[in-house]
């Protein structure tokens, strides 16, 4: 293969992944402070469909993405009503709910099915202002490698990147971070400290489901410009999402890794399929499932019993070798996930 | 307690008075008449004989799927992958029929072969769910999703590979078989009382394994609270990986049904939504079997109804997910405030 073609695939895994990335930080935040938002999967297909009618309605792409982002925020809120002050199951609120948006956006998307619409720029620097670009641009742009691969890439692909880094150093670097770690896994120990739980909680689900709610317009604003209903191709993102939230292990690094390598996989799975012509293209498009199920059971091994058992009775430098492999990979969920707080 | 009752069908009744408001609302949103539309969805769903066929044949594979489900709920397990193991068994069922099609054997013998192979497939697909939860980690909602995409993959792949039809392959499926590898038919129907009957079956038997038998309580002991039944001497891990494989054979009936007697074929999307659907059922009755036939029934007459609607309004025929997806959210949210906030005082 070509190093260009290389480098402009490359460009493309970054801005194919974006949509992925809002949709496992968004989740990785709301698991975070203890509630499972499983409803992605019908979000995104809701807020896409929601965004792209509203963006097509007004002709403003702010408030395409905007209405995404409230969806989102609804949904969510749905979610964070049903469980913490109704406290009933949260997996069956967000499957029903996944269901329900998957089906309303269907139903209210039919008249703006396959009808074309506003679209992002697909370059954030080259598109900046009316007139002339400035020099720097124009060097930026033009540089080997960086050029293509991040310099041109449009709005949402910078945003992506922004929303890890921020995560990160939110959770792990500031002191509400703190808080929100330990509403996850202690929400006793934080509610002493002063912590208002499910205030707190409630507050977390709306922005994860704001962020997750981003997803759906970058695909029909952006990535997959326009509403195509059934065959759009966003049922199962969300699916996906979620178990690249797990595999992240609840942190937004670990968890943009594994977007990324699936909008890898995905980019190779269409490069490979030329030299693959006995496979449909529908098998390589899943081709990262199998992968992700046995990433999970990477993850998960070590969490289980007779695993243990078997390292406790291998020798001893086995037993340290395996258990430091198992160790790397290994990620718990925050321990009060899904499980709703009282006070009293 | 009598009032108790009342509160509780007050409720209910709420949540459903609340479901139509809101599809009403939608409907008008839609730009179609209200009234008009669900009097189009009765007719579509009873008005004639042949919508009433319709009706059974699409309540017999939603009856296994619900009545799968209800073993892994009662197990304490969301069985997510319920449309993978449906569509594993329509797939282990087009194998043995694609496979002794040629033999000289009868095709009745051929038939029941081909319907046990889609148990046996349904049973194995959900295993290796089971086996994840039990033996990986991998929690059963992310192993069944994954599991999913993989029987879609290989559905598709068989469709359009190995098992394509002379020439080219497309999405209307695999050559169809031969009538007579066919579920027998009522006469100039093409409604089967074997797969109805199988369902049904099923379906009763399950309500007395979880209602009336000491395997059904053991199972209930290990969803509502594992770590003491396993106290109390209940094999915890075997009676979960039982769950899944009771559910599997009877989701892989489902798959087998529509192979035999609907399709007699193989379709891309041939669990056709069926698996999630139970799971809603289940949710609905509130996990009580003896109410699924009613309820399933209903939703059924949902489905075929709706159809209507996209021939005369030209409305997307997800409306009826819609109003099957509301309804049982408002129910499970009603249910929660009733607890929520009626047991206070």
């Amino acid at each position: 293969m070509e190093t260009n073609t290389v480098i402009i695939g490359l460009a493309g895994v970054l801005a194919a992944a974006a949509p992925v990335l809002f949709a496992v930080i968004g989740e990785t935040i709301t698991e975070r402070a203890g509630i499972i938002n499983l409803s992605m999967n019908g979000t995104i297909l809701l807020s896409a469909m929601g965004g792209f009618a509203v963006a097509n309605e007004t002709g403003s792409l702010l408030l395409g993405f905007l209405a995404g982002m409230a969806i989102g925020t609804l949904v969510a809120l749905l979610i964070a009503f049903s469980s913490i002050t109704l406290h009933v199951s949260q997996v069956a609120v967000g499957f029903v709910l996944t269901l329900l948006c998957r089906d309303l956006s269907y139903f209210l998307g039919a008249p703006y099915m396959n009808i074309p619409g506003p679209r992002l720029p697909s370059s954030l620097l080259l598109n900046l202002g009316p007139g002339e670009t400035s020099p720097v641009v124009e060097w930026l742009v033009r540089l080997p490698v960086v050029g293509p691969l991040l310099f041109r890439q449009d709005l949402m692909t910078f945003l992506s990147i922004l929303v890890i880094f921020s995560a990160w150093v939110w959770i792990f670097r500031t002191r509400p971070g703190l808080m929100l770690q330990g509403i996850g896994e202690r929400p006793a120990a934080a509610f002493v400290r002063g912590a208002n739980v499910n205030l707190m909680r409630y507050v977390y689900t709306a922005i994860g489901g704001a962020i997750i709610g981003l997803a759906g317009p970058t695909y029909s604003l952006s990535i997959k410009a326009g509403w195509m209903g059934t065959i759009s191709g966003l049922d199962g993102i969300g699916w996906i999402a979620l178990s690249i939230t797990i595999f992240g292990g609840w942190n937004p690094l670990r968890a943009a890794f594994g977007a990324y390598l699936f909008a890898l996989l995905q980019w190779l799975g269409l490069v490979l399929q030329p030299s693959l012509p006995n496979i449909p293209s529908q098998v390589l498009q899943v081709a990262p499932f199998p992968l992700m199920i046995l990433t999970l059971l990477l993850v998960n091994i070590s969490n289980t019993e007779w695993v243990e058992r078997m390292m406790a009775a291998m020798p001893e430098r086995l037993r340290r070798l395996i258990a430091k492999l198992l160790r790397a990979l290994r990620a718990s969920p925050p321990a009060s996930l899904g499980v709703p707080f009282e006070s009293e | 307690m009598k009032k108790k009752i009342w509160v509780n069908i007050a409720f209910q009744v709420g949540a459903l008075v609340l479901a139509l408001l809101s599809t009403t609302l939608l409907l008008l949103a839609a730009g179609a008449p209200p009234f008009q539309a669900y009097a189009a969805i009765l007719k579509g769903a009873f008005g004639s004989a042949g919508s009433l066929e319709t009706l059974l044949i699409t309540w017999s594979p939603l009856l296994l799927t619900t009545a799968g489900v209800l073993i892994t709920f009662s197990a304490g397990l969301w069985n997510i992958g319920v449309e993978g193991q449906m569509a594993m068994g329509a797939i282990f069922t087009t194998w043995m029929l694609r496979l002794l099609q040629e033999t000289s054997l009868p095709p009745a013998l051929t038939i029941v072969l081909g319907i046990l192979a889609g148990i046996v497939g349904g049973a194995l697909w959900a295993g290796l769910a089971g086996a994840l939860k039990t033996f990986g980690g991998v929690n059963e909602i992310f192993g069944g999703l994954g599991l999913n995409f993989v029987s879609t993959a290989l559905t598709i792949y068989l469709v359009f590979g190995p098992w394509k039809r002379p020439g080219v392959g497309s999405m209307s499926g695999t050559e169809p078989f031969d009538r007579s590898l066919w579920l027998p038919t009522l006469p100039d129907t093409e409604l089967s009382l074997w797969s109805l009957t199988l369902s049904l079956l099923a379906l009763v038997i399950i309500i007395v394994l979880l209602r009336g038998t000491h395997f059904g309580l053991r199972l209930k002991a290990v969803g509502k609270n594992p770590k003491s039944a396993f106290l109390m001497g209940v094999p915890t891990w075997q009676y979960s990986m039982l769950a899944f494989l009771l559910c599997g054979a009877l989701v892989g009936l489902a798959g087998a049904i529509q192979v035999t007697g609907v399709y007699h074929r193989l379709l891309p999307n041939i669990s056709s939504g069926y698996g999630f659907l139970g799971l809603l059922v289940s949710m609905l009755v509130n996990y009580q079997a003896v109410w699924v036939a009613p309820v399933a029934f209903f939703f059924a007459a949902v489905n075929v109804g709706s159809i209507q609607l996209q021939l005369m309004y030209k409305l997307d025929s997800s409306f009826s997910g819609v109003m099957q997806s509301l309804l049982v959210l408002l129910v499970l949210l009603g249910e929660g405030a009733r607890q929520r906030f009626l047991r206070k005082h």
